[in-house]
């Protein structure tokens, strides 16, 4: 087995989702090739040599593959993987972006979102907004795998020793270029990485609503989140929404407040290990699913489990 | 300009899906089917642009068996001009999907290709990307938004950090994501219309693929099942579960 893994990173910093997919990769054999492509990313080539897993990088420096166009990277990819028995890649917005593109010119099926690892041929994968899984083997000569971080636990970001082989770009494909990004900058954790989310929904009736749900997302050290219909009602940016076509996530304390539980939310934070549902709809679905519900209007709630949060040690 | 629109039929995304007993599939007898959702807002968006008068004709095309022409004749009453079915009884996978699409591309000559960004049933999330590939063509997959400039589209796509914007070159294939558009209801005298719409038939074999597919579905199972949580009275006893029972916080 010899396994290719392109991480996602910033040109700084590597992507938690990275090490998760290098996790993966681990239970498929020992030979883990890590790829970095990008411009002026030294320290993520760096980091990348540390990941516990790791046994070569490959950096890669071209102005093209700073913003990771799928054009680029695919070119890249399909000139390095030669001798590659698995081809990985985090199942975010990058890795589906890329992906499918490189399987497509190496004339090979692929398989997304996988979260287990059954043998070298055969995972289980999540279908239709995780309401059920597939068992599924693949029969190409090489498989080209998206890793969904929820289902494998993060390798060690340190304490690995790979060496880095600088390689050659290849040649650019200029079909695409990158105009601009808009992002919420934040000081909170990651959503997909937190190991505390808190998430709002319609409930909250206004963006300005939310500012209570940061308060305690403060004071727990918590990411927030949104449901599908808060981010369409304009309360939160699109980037904070968790489900089935937002972020899938797994922390180890999930808190919906103010969401109803639809399936497509559902979807995006069931594997959490321990959820709590605040809503005032005891009918709600999220109930379901909550291992602590509390029927109770937000607004009154929220305060009082701020006060409460602040009287424990 | 032509636009091209491959479109799938799925299992309505407000029903509640059933595994099988027998672990071979997903329930579809006596299911509602509908034209997966990311599909009717590549059809709208479509539409809009042909109505903004930046493409001439608009063609639906969908792959799979018989039934499909319903959600065709959908797109047609939507706005699309004519439509073809490539019929099949295999469950095609996304690579043959997408060869399938490049030979009628080749065919038809369309400056741009707009599709779902994935079919809710399977969740692949690959076929506009595989096509886009197989054409050489650029891609913008999860667009919000699509704007036309002098030399091609600026596309804003969702992506995990937020919004990125890029400029492509034409022939392009794009993908949708939710919040690209709100695809009209359609109104009665364009499902009249539509039926007088051509709806051309054509195989596989015809169109020289072989859809066989190269990842075996070894079975479908019901996904493990929450164990049962419990009611709290107020925030007292939750912050007080939360430490001592659960020890999250």
């Amino acid at each position: 087995m010899s396994i290719l893994v392109i991480a996602e990173h910033d040109n700084n910093v590597i992507k938690t989702s990275t090490l998760n997919t290098v996790a993966a990769a681990s239970q498929l054999g020992d030979d883990v090739t890590l790829l970095v492509a990008g411009y002026h990313c030294e320290s993520a080539a760096k980091s990348g040599a540390e990941i516990v897993g790791v046994d070569k990088v490959l950096h890669v420096e071209a102005a093209y593959y700073e913003h990771a166009l799928a054009e680029e990277l695919t070119a890249l990819v399909v000139a390095c993987c030669e001798g590659a028995s698995h081809i990985l890649a985090p199942g975010g917005t990058f890795g589906k972006n890329l992906l499918p593109r490189v399987a497509a010119l190496l004339d090979v099926g692929m398989v997304s979102d996988i979260i287990e690892i059954e043998s070298e041929d055969t995972f289980v994968r999540p279908i239709y907004a995780g309401n059920a899984m597939a068992r599924v083997k693949s029969n190409d000569p090489v498989k080209v795998i998206s890793v969904r971080a929820t289902g494998f636990d993060a390798a060690a970001s340190e304490g690995g020793q790979a060496g880095i082989e600088v390689i050659n770009p290849a040649p650019p494909v200029g079909l695409a270029s990158f105009v601009s990004r808009e992002g919420a900058e934040s000081e909170r954790p990651e959503l997909t990485s937190a190991k505390v989310v808190i998430s709002g929904g319609r409930g909250f009736g206004s963006g300005e609503n939310f500012k209570l749900l940061e308060n305690i997302a403060d004071k727990l050290g918590a990411a927030i989140g949104a449901s599908r219909a808060a981010v369409d009602a304009g309360y939160v940016l699109n980037d904070y929404q968790v489900g089935q076509t937002g972020k899938i996530i797994a922390p180890d304390l999930y808190i919906a407040v103010g969401i109803s539980g639809a399936i497509q939310h559902l979807a995006g934070m069931k594997e959490s290990k321990v959820i709590v549902a605040i809503n005032k709809d005891e009918e709600a679905p999220i109930f379901e699913v909550a291992d602590y519900g509390l029927v109770a209007d937000l607004f009154q709630a929220l305060p009082t489990l701020s006060e409460a949060l602040d009287k424990l040690d | 300009m032509k636009i091209l629109i491959p479109i799938k039929r799925v299992i309505d995304f407000n029903v509640r899906i059933r595994v099988k007993k027998d672990g071979s599939g997903v329930e579809t007898a006596n299911v509602k089917m509908s034209m997966n959702p990311f599909c009717e807002i590549a059809v709208e968006e479509a539409v809009r642009i042909k109505e903004a008068g930046k493409a001439e004709e608009i063609i639906a095309v969908a792959i799979g068996g018989r039934q499909c022409q319903d959600i065709l004749r959908t797109a047609l009453a939507m706005g699309a001009d004519r439509a073809i079915l490539i019929e099949t009884d295999v469950e095609v996978q996304p690579l043959a999907i997408a060869k399938l699409l490049k030979a009628t591309i080749e065919k038809e000559s369309p400056g741009l290709a707009i599709l779902g960004k994935q079919a809710i049933d399977g969740d692949n999330n690959q076929t506009g990307q595989m096509l886009s590939a197989l054409l050489g063509w650029s891609q913008a997959a999860f667009a919000s938004n699509i704007e036309f400039t002098d030399t091609g589209l600026e596309v804003t796509r969702e992506v995990d950090g937020g919004l990125e914007t890029i400029a492509i070159k034409l022939p392009a294939v794009v993908t949708t994501d939710l919040r690209l558009n709100e695809p009209r209801y359609v109104k009665l005298p364009n499902i009249m219309k539509a039926r007088k719409k051509p709806l051309d038939v054509m195989t596989p074999q015809e169109l020289g693929v072989d859809v066989a597919p190269s990842i075996d579905v070894l079975d479908i199972a019901e996904p493990p099942a929450r164990a049962a949580g419990v009611k709290v009275a107020d925030v007292n006893e939750l912050v007080d579960k939360l430490r001592n029972e659960a020890k999250v916080i």
